[in-house]
């Protein structure tokens, strides 16, 4: 008899833990929540030139998701390596992402044009196509993005640009569902990405 | 006995595996008391117009010494760069100075670190192919080295 009521003291116990636990993942998302709510501030309105000639208008975006990047062709490592791991990523995501889109914005229309910018990402995933601003809509873009841009000087004439090295990840309402950092592993990438396209999925 | 001939399968395993890698690994070159370990570059898409050079540099001297310019056969322009990323944001600066190689110690070229960049590259070398090149130090002078290409997204640990 007394084996058995300790028996019960301890399950009891054990679920009054259990509840704490819960209650405590209950709050922390919550918060989480609730910082997922100014995050969504974050990307807005845009319409720009795309490399595939046209425009892109994100009010006609609704309801796909899409992602958008920061770079510039002159770069050396951290957006040729970006669309190359983004191609890789597409490719696992296969159909499962046929109607995402990739929006590479250029930070440098000095010197990237259009056609640049086409030739450049042909050798990429072909739902990857660069958004071509004017350097006023460029400072637009940027700042409903929180991205940042500076052109650097150098010598020989030749210059390059710090920048945001995100890859913003837009859930079909046009507002930011996640990031992709540089470092993130290729793992990384593909969960994400396939989070946001399973989610937008289970929506429908 | 068995455990024996396992064991030497193992080592004879270990042995080729390292005999391969030996030829991309290994690649050095020396000029005074530096040492160029493994110079390398990524492969680039064929439209690319630059791509970043990296490799390791140890000064086995007693003074410091500096890398202050370097070349090679794909680019005019080569310069010497700095690169890091904090809160997701790519901030590249050129080392005009050089980059200085301190006396017993090694400086590494890697990405998201200092890179030598080949601006307007006029070839886009594949995987496996090699290129030329120099660097210039400011005391032990030049040295030909040759970079080895490797995949695009070789380095992204």
């Amino acid at each position: 008899m007394r084996r058995i009521h300790a028996l019960r003291m301890g399950i009891l116990g054990l679920a009054a833990i259990l509840a704490a636990s819960l209650a405590v993942l209950y709050f922390q998302t919550g918060e989480e929540r609730h910082k997922l709510v100014s995050l969504a501030d974050i990307g807005g309105p845009f319409r720009l030139a795309s490399s595939n000639g046209g425009v892109v208008d994100s009010k006609e975006l609704k309801g796909k998701p899409y992602g958008v990047f920061f770079g510039f062709t002159h770069c050396p490592e951290v957006c040729p390596t970006t669309l190359y791991e983004m191609t890789k990523a597409l490719t696992a995501i296969g159909d499962r992402g046929k109607d995402f889109r990739l929006f590479f914005i250029t930070v440098d229309p000095e010197r990237d044009t259009a056609a640049m910018l086409k030739d450049y990402l042909s050798n990429f995933d072909p739902r990857i196509e660069a958004l071509v601003p004017t350097p006023d809509e460029l400072t637009r873009v940027a700042k409903e993005f929180r991205a940042i841009y500076e052109k650097v000087p150098g010598s020989d004439g030749e210059y390059t640009m710090n920048h945001t090295a995100t890859v913003y990840l837009m859930n079909r309402e046009g507002k930011l569902a996640s990031t992709i950092s540089y470092d993130e592993t290729p793992e990384n990438r593909i969960a994400k990405l396939g989070q946001l396209l399973t989610r937008e999925w289970l929506w429908v | 006995m068995r455990l024996l001939k396992e064991l030497t399968f193992a080592t004879a395993l270990t042995a080729a595996a390292l005999y391969n890698m030996a030829p991309a690994e290994a690649h050095h070159a020396m000029i005074g008391d530096l040492m160029i370990e493994h110079p390398w570059s990524r492969e680039t898409t064929a439209n690319a117009d630059v791509a970043a050079g990296f490799m390791s540099i140890t000064n086995n001297g007693k003074e410091d010494d500096k890398l202050i310019k370097a070349t090679a056969e794909i680019s005019d322009t080569v310069q010497l760069h700095s690169m890091k990323i904090e809160n997701d944001v790519m901030t590249m600066f050129e080392m005009k100075d050089g980059i200085v190689i301190p006396a017993g110690q090694t400086v590494d070229l890697k990405p998201k670190s200092l890179h030598v960049m080949f601006m307007n590259i006029k070839a886009h070398p594949k995987m496996g192919d090699e290129f030329k090149g120099t660097l210039t130090f400011e005391k032990a002078g030049t040295v030909e080295v040759e970079f080895a290409v490797e995949a695009a997204d070789a380095g992204m640990e």
